[in-house]
């Protein structure tokens, strides 16, 4: 068990360092001229060459490339990745700046996205109707398959310039994080609904369930006593999938909306190629799927009895 | 000799592709009739395939489609909304929606298909090393697919994209790359599960070489999973292009681009829909019409 831990924490801890070192070849070395990415590339050419070496030295492009990764890594290992070349503030500032308004959309959309998943898999496993359930299971490829910014789009026009419910930009109070929360829910729940479908299905021809059934329960009863834990479990297998949905669609949702967060910062960086900035954010993502992937990995063993007994066992595969 | 080896294999997930590649043309052709009959009592499958076969249409030969050029604007008519004469409306230049739409098909899928070649190729190599040579080198692999997989695929192609510039092209580029992981690891399984056929021991014990065991027996067999993650892969590019288009990474304003007429429409969307609605949605019903054919491939790989 307790190598079992070590390797997971390991890969993880690997992740992430690989993240870092794929950002710094990608936006620090492979660039011919590192320096010009810090200007403005309408400014470019009336940048006077002097300042262009202070900047150069500033950020240390004139050291050797290995020098400049190694001071990079031990300053990003305390949580330092330098400043944004865009506003001139830390980089660590700005993204905990801004964390707290992603988090916030990023968490409600989890759950609303949670609910409609396990609702399209209840619906699906409990009618009796072929034509409701064929219904129901076009749903989640329907969801992955409208763009985010299209559907965003759409709700924009429905809620909030034809029936004027809810406010159509900004981020103040709760009215103006409804549309953007069922926005970037939609997609989130596609993936996680099309794999509870699928376990719903198969957990629901099983044996215990003929069991129930000749101990005389209930659809209803077998559904929600029997089924719904059993299948709901390998939902946790694709939290990393998840968390990549709503990064991705956080990023076009905070643009839809104009909402503040670390999707449009993403943008902003991208756009004024604030190379320490976007790199930050890239090791920020890296981490947090490190992590999550690292406690779904460490809680399955605890919530699956039968895989607790294969690590248990002497000699068993830790991977 | 190999066919008989072939049929010797146990029953697998995909037996009836294999058998069907392994003993001849003649059970092809009378599997592929088989296949024409079962669409027929599939109608959604026979409308997904017609939406496809129609946008590629589209992409090969705009012209025939539609009788407006998609650079053509008629200051006069700017903003019409749907009719018969403009499908789509017009925008605010007067341009006709529906044309651009069509001729915007060619820049969108002919990324697309870029991205997956790129994906489908390279993922493909990755996985076939790594699943073959087993030990530290698949070991060495599957660790650095990993961290392709730890950056969620938007934002590595939004970093690829700022490094190479923005065009069509690199959003291509950017999004193949950002797919190989995926690519690769499903080919790493399957080449696994092929190794362990007893098809494969016997070659072995024939004294087949290692690398004729992996030419003849090893990626024809696995190639199947991979084609059928190629299809499911199409609408997810399609997707990746658009919304990349879509942020502006793509081909500049006055080209047609599906995600960038989306784009170019939101600024008036709250007074005249259309313009970003149509588009949009024209995009979203070929996304839906590809992942309906992709679900009919894996279902016919599980038979």
């Amino acid at each position: 068990m307790l190598r079992y831990i070590a390797l997971k924490v390991g890969r993880a801890l690997f992740v992430v360092w690989a993240a870092f070192t794929l950002t710094f070849v990608l936006l620090f070395v492979l660039p011919a001229n590192p320096v010009d990415l810090l200007f403005d590339p309408a400014e470019i050419n009336t940048v006077p060459p002097e300042v262009r070496e202070q900047v150069a030295a500033n950020y240390g492009f004139n050291k050797p490339v290995s020098l400049q990764y190694l001071d990079r890594l031990g300053h990003a290992l305390v949580g330092d990745f330098g400043n944004s070349v865009q506003s001139g503030r830390p980089v660590t500032t700005a993204i905990l700046g801004v964390l707290p308004s992603t988090l916030v959309l990023a968490a409600g959309a989890l759950v609303l996205a949670l609910l409609i998943a396990f609702v399209i898999a209840l619906v699906a496993t409990a009618t009796r109707h072929t034509w409701v359930r064929n219904l129901v299971e076009a749903l989640p490829s329907a969801a992955v398959s409208v763009p985010v910014f299209l559907s965003g789009i759409l709700i924009l026009q429905v809620f909030s310039f034809r029936l004027g419910w809810f406010p159509a930009f900004g981020d103040d109070g709760l009215a103006s994080l409804v549309l953007p929360l069922i926005t970037l829910a939609i997609p989130v729940a596609g993936p996680i609904a099309q794999l509870l479908v699928r376990s719903f299905g198969t957990e629901f021809h099983s044996g215990y369930v003929t069991t129930s059934w000749a101990k005389g329960a209930t659809r209803g009863r077998i559904i929600i006593g029997d089924v719904f834990r059993n299948a709901s479990l390998p939902a946790l297998t694709i939290a990393g999938i998840t968390f990549g949905n709503l990064i991705a669609g956080s990023v076009i949702t905070e643009t839809v909306f104009a909402r503040r967060g670390i999707g449009r910062m993403t943008q902003n960086a991208i756009n004024t190629l604030d190379v320490p900035l976007v790199q930050g954010i890239v090791v920020l993502v890296a981490v947090s799927f490190a992590l999550i992937n690292l406690i779904v990995d460490l809680i399955y063993p605890l919530l699956d009895p039968r895989l607790r007994a294969t690590l248990a066992a002497p000699g068993a595969p830790a991977a | 000799m190999t066919t008989e080896l072939d049929t010797l294999a146990p029953p697998r997930p995909s037996a009836t592709i294999r058998s069907a590649t392994a003993t001849g043309r003649r059970v092809t052709a009378r599997a592929a009739l088989r296949r024409v009959g079962e669409l027929a009592q599939q109608p959604t499958l026979v409308i997904a395939w017609a939406i496809v076969l129609v946008v590629i249409g589209w992409a090969i030969a705009p012209s025939l489609f539609t009788s407006y050029g998609p650079y053509d604007g008629d200051p006069a008519a700017s903003f019409a909304p749907p009719s018969a004469e403009h499908w789509f409306g017009t925008d605010r230049l007067g341009r006709d929606l529906f044309a651009r739409s069509v001729y915007g098909a060619r820049t969108t899928l002919t990324a697309t298909l870029l991205a997956i070649l790129i994906a489908f190729g390279v993922g493909t190599l990755i996985g076939l090393i790594a699943g073959f040579a087993k030990g530290t080198v698949d070991t060495a692999i599957m660790r650095v697919i990993d961290v392709f997989l730890a950056i969620p695929g938007l934002l590595l192609a939004m970093v690829v994209v700022s490094v190479l510039g923005y065009s069509t092209h690199n959003i291509a580029l950017a999004v193949g790359i950002s797919s190989i992981a995926s690519f690769a690891r499903v080919m790493r399984a399957e080449v696994f599960t092929v190794l362990t056929q007893d098809y494969v021991k016997a070659a072995y014990g024939l004294g087949v070489s290692r690398l004729g065991v992996l030419a003849r027996h090893v990626v024809p067999n696995s190639l199947s999973s991979v084609i059928a993650l190629a299809a499911l892969e199409v609408g997810a590019a399609v997707l990746a292009v658009a919304s990349l288009g879509f942020l502006g990474y793509g081909a500049p304003p006055p080209q047609p681009e599906w995600g960038l007429l989306v784009a170019e429409g939101r600024d008036y969307v709250a007074v005249h829909p259309w313009t970003s609605i149509l588009p949009g949605a024209a995009l979203a019903v070929v996304v839906i019409a590809a992942h309906r054919i992709s679900t009919s491939f894996r279902k016919g790989q599980r038979r």
